[in-house]
């Protein structure tokens, strides 16, 4: 099939195996995760030609599950945007209008879902890259619990933020994804052992469910709280228990999430000097200068901007008022769900708090990054959340997203499940 | 403080001897083997790789900071120091900054004096070595570089000293007790080329304070130290002033010289490693014991075995030395402490060969010879030199030579004729010149070709003197 | 508030060039990226939380390492199995 969306960067035929759990099935995989022998680029021109000698992880257990994997999709670079406009190969679109982006920046991997391309994709999330899109497109995405998949494999953005989670069509599938990629690595010493080996239970009778006021404020599209108010109460009908409740951390939130990102990525971003991997510099010049050419050639715009925010926020006289005063709102926000998750069993908004942008319409970063406001705080918590379909508003995708505790990635799962049921009944 | 008063500091980085890097399964046995060829995803810094923590690397860290009664606080955290260089392939490299593994401790050495003295500790941290660079076209003028990953990711510590020592004999002494410590905890191998690299910081009180990077032997620290006490007394003496600066030293030259470019103020942008959450340690530090470090060797040493402090300090400060010398001490270990200390070294130093050289069963046969009176300590140093340059038995060596003792016979007979041939000395001796029976005994070893014992010769020419 | 001057200065410490044409509009929009950011000037420095993550460690257990042509393959270039890279003087 014809991929009209440019939502891979790579495509590949490999027929996967057999037997296995994912025998028969197509795999589409982030091209931010590394694939030995195929190009891996993390959509930036720094990368260009640079090919693993190895699997991440997830990658390894895609192959012995017996996954066909049928290529490497679009992104924002390295993973920084909301868009995947800010790719350096051309931007993805978004299958259900393509004069719309397909949000980010796993945007390639939900428009190959969208469209058919693929069963299955590997999406990451460290600001909400797998929901954001999965809530544009129509189809599901699950950020999982932090330390639940590995991460090696994964090309840093922002390591103590991100993980690699499963999208497809229905809960059921995202599930068995999720399943083959959540098994234990001792290269990712972040993982906390808890492999996700769940059969996904259509239900939430007498689930408490929390709807955060600042979920539903300023900035977010009424006719999209609408549409998610109706999700919520088609929840309630299904027997959860609905409570009001307030996340006063939600105001730093984003900061927070930004200074954290922007600090580690300007750190993780160091190696690609040209010496290595990627294209080269000028051996002869001096390192500083070397470098630099290098590095301001073929970076893009957003990645040189998160690179310098991040350097100013970590630089002496600066580190406290940014970086440190980030990590007491990031504890807050950890501390917020802590409380909320001791009298309900999920958190539930918007996963977006519009519908898919017009190509081109976020053209300021600042407006760019309000957009991630509601799936921010999972990844500052590390707690599991999803992306489900619940409607459309003037005919593009809603999503309502759910939140639940630290590693019962089952429950928010099991609640996914019962309202596609309730929906798709 | 005196004016005048000498004050130094000192930063040291060991490699800790693991069998594999800080961070990845890479062998850190790489020194006989061609460039990247002990490297990986990890140590090579490639895109999507983290960092895993070797447990042995902090185990051994913590039996350091034990050794040195540091503090160990209940967590430690690694952090990442950015700056930007070809040898350091992720752009950043993983140390330890705010959260050490161990606070203050402190090393015991001799002091000037004689006495001991504490050099207090400031912290010890684990951190990783970078890639090893290779300038092309030589110097200043080098086109480009040549980089070798194989090093990239060894483990060190660092061990920070508070400005507690006042010359470079105690910053030489410093080293050699912990050099001699670390190897007793099986930590260290200082026989690893590179395995050593210290910074030190060098000042006159009253004056400005100057960092020495990168001297990587401890005969070199003191070499530095020496240089830069002379530079800096000299320009204070011409009422100049001392620059604060960092110079590197010159080993070829033994001199120090100002770094081409002027101090850089680093902005390292230290923060947590976010791969690497805390480390939980303390609940270790009472699992670890410590075996016999080198101040309670040599206490036993001279308990045990009656030595003098010199020998047992001398036996302890290695270990490979004190293994040795307990492995040959057998039943008098006196004579042994006498002939390792005193003459073994010697002629290993001169050699430069290192303990572990020695072939331990014939080097006990020499002392079996001079023990029985077969040798005299002259013809036992020949034997010596023979055993350390040549695969050949003592006993072997003592015959080809002609060396034993020889019998009476001989002495007497030489004693002898040396009587009748030199009528004047026996005169002078019988006057009261004392030197005449030296003179006298000289010309009795010459006849005798030294296989004489000279305690034995001097003792009967007295008596033949007296009849 | 950053001016043009000082991100020349991070642009520096990060290696990265910024072409003097889009310099002023680059600055501009920092600025308004750091106001959005002083909204943490009225957090306090209490928390009410903690992250409790832990690190596993790894034996001491030797893997296998690439082949040299494994290593130099993706570098630009390099010479004798070391890697090229730009002098340091």
């Amino acid at each position: 099939m014809e991929d009209r969306f440019n939502a891979y960067l790579l495509r590949s035929e490999d027929p996967g195996l057999d037997s296995g759990p994912l025998a028969g099935r197509t795999v589409a995989i982030k091209d931010n995760i590394s694939t030995a022998g195929l190009e891996t680029t993390c959509g930036s021109r720094i990368l260009k030609g640079y090919i693993p000698p190895y699997d991440a992880h997830v990658v390894t257990l895609l192959r012995e599950a017996g996954a066909a994997i049928n290529g490497k999709t679009n992104l924002d670079e390295f993973g920084m945007g909301t868009t995947t406009e800010n790719s350096g190969y051309g931007p993805t679109l978004n299958p259900v209008d393509s004069s719309r982006v397909p949000g980010g920046s796993s945007g390639g991997s939900a428009a190959a879902v969208a469209a058919g391309l693929a069963d299955l994709a590997l999406g990451t999330d460290t600001g909400g890259s797998i929901r954001c899109p999965a809530s544009f497109c129509g189809i599901v995405g699950l950020k999982p619990t932090y330390g639940r998949v590995s991460r090696y494999g994964l090309i840093a953005y922002a390591n103590s933020l991100e993980t690699i989670g499963p999208m497809a069509r229905t809960v059921a599938d995202v599930s068995a994804l999720y399943r083959v990629i959540s098994r234990p690595d001792p290269r990712d010493t972040t993982m906390q052992g808890r492999p996700y080996e769940h059969d996904p239970v259509a239900s939430v009778r007498g689930l408490r469910i929390g709807i955060p006021a600042e979920f539903f404020g300023a900035g977010v599209d009424p006719r999209v709280s609408a549409k998610v108010q109706e999700a919520i109460e088609t929840l309630a009908g299904c027997g959860a228990v609905i409570v009001p409740v307030s996340m006063p951390s939600m105001k730093y939130a984003l900061a927070a999430y930004y200074i954290t990102c922007t600090s580690e990525a300007s750190s993780n971003l160091a190696r690609y000097d040209g010496v290595r991997f990627g294209p080269g510099g000028e051996s002869q010049r001096s390192w500083h200068d070397a470098f630099t050419a290098v590095r301001g050639e073929h970076f893009g715009e957003e990645v040189r901007r998160r690179i310098l925010l991040g350097t100013f926020a970590l630089s002496a006289g600066y580190y406290g008022r940014y970086y440190g005063k980030a990590q007491t709102a990031r504890a807050n926000v950890a501390g917020d769900f802590e409380r909320l998750f001791g009298s309900v069993d999920l958190l539930a908004g918007p996963t977006m708090p519009t519908v898919a942008f017009r190509l081109g319409e976020l053209a300021d970063p600042l407006s760019m990054y309000l957009a991630d406001v509601l799936t921010v705080p999972a990844n500052l918590a590390g707690i599991p959340a999803i992306s489900v379909p619940c409607g459309e508003v003037a005919g593009l995708p809603v999503g309502l997203q759910l939140m639940g505790r630290r590693f019962d990635d089952e429950t928010v799962i099991d609640a996914a499940a019962a309202f596609e049921a309730e929906v798709t009944a | 403080m005196s004016d005048g008063q000498v004050i130094i500091g000192l930063e040291i980085h060991c490699q800790l001897d693991t069998k594999t890097k800080l961070f990845c399964g890479c062998s850190t046995d790489y020194r006989d083997d061609g460039p990247n060829t002990h490297v990986c995803p990890v140590c090579l810094g490639l895109p999507g790789t983290m960092p895993a923590v070797n447990r042995r690397a902090v185990e051994f860290a913590l039996k350091v900071a034990k050794a040195f009664h540091c503090e160990i606080p209940e967590e430690c955290e690694f952090s990442r120091k950015n700056y930007f260089y070809p040898d350091l392939p992720k752009g950043y490299q993983i140390t330890q900054y705010d959260r050490p593994l161990a606070l203050g401790g402190h090393i015991v050495i001799e002091s000037e004096e004689g006495g001991e003295k504490k050099v207090r500790l400031t912290r010890i941290h684990m951190e990783e070595d970078p890639g090893r660079l290779v300038h092309c076209g030589g110097g200043s003028r080098a086109r480009y570089s040549l980089v070798d990953y194989n090093r990239s990711g060894v483990p060190l510590i660092e061990i920070v000293t508070e400005p507690d020592l006042r010359s470079p004999k105690e910053a030489r002494r410093l080293l050699a007790k912990l050099r001699a410590t670390l190897e007793y905890l099986g930590v260290y191998d200082y026989g690893k080329e590179g395995s050593l690299r210290v910074d030190a910081n060098i000042s006159i009180a009253g004056h400005d304070r100057v960092e020495i990077k990168n001297i990587s032997s401890y005969k070199g620290v003191e070499k530095a130290l020496t240089f830069e006490i002379t530079r800096q007394r000299s320009l204070i003496r011409r009422g100049a002033s001392v620059d604060r600066e960092t110079r590197h030293f010159v080993e070829a030259r033994g001199t120090t010289t100002a770094s081409r470019s002027k101090v850089e103020e680093h902005d390292y942008r230290y923060f947590p490693e976010p791969d690497l959450p805390p480390l939980r340690v303390a609940s270790w530090v009472d699992d670890i014991s410590l075996p016999e470090l080198p101040d309670a060797r040599r206490e036993r040493f001279m308990s045990q075995y009656g030595l003098s402090v010199n020998h047992a300090r001398t036996l302890t400060g290695d270990l490979a030395l004190a293994e040795f010398f307990e492995v040959v001490a057998g039943d008098d270990p006196l004579l042994v402490a006498t002939w390792v200390a005193d003459i073994l070294l010697g002629e290993l130093n001169y050699r430069d060969r290192s303990i572990a050289t020695v072939d331990v069963a014939r080097f006990r046969s020499l002392i079996a010879l001079r023990k029985a009176g077969t040798i005299t300590d002259h013809s036992g140093v020949e034997v010596l030199r023979a055993v350390l340059d040549t695969p050949e038995e003592p006993a072997s060596i003592v015959e080809r030579l002609g060396l034993a003792v020889t019998g009476e016979d001989i002495v007497a007979s030489a004693i002898a004729e040396v009587l009748s041939e030199q009528p004047q000395a026996v005169a002078d001796y019988r006057a009261g010149k004392g030197n005449a029976l030296n003179y006298l005994a000289g010309q009795v070893m010459k006849k005798t070709r030294g296989r004489a014992d000279p305690r034995d010769v001097g003792r009967r020419l007295t008596e033949a003197l007296a009849e | 508030m950053v001016d043009e001057s000082d991100v020349r200065r991070i642009a520096e410490l990060a290696d990265v060039g910024i072409p003097a044409e889009i310099l002023p509009t680059f600055t501009a929009q920092f600025n308004r990226i750091l106001e959005y950011f002083d909204i943490l000037d009225t957090l306090g420095d209490e928390r009410t939380g903690e992250r409790s993550l832990h690190t596993v460690l790894r034996e001491d257990e030797v893997c296998q390492s690439l082949p040299n042509e494994a290593v130099v393959a993706n570098a630009a270039e390099s010479e004798d199995g070391f890697v090229k890279a730009p002098r340091v003087m």
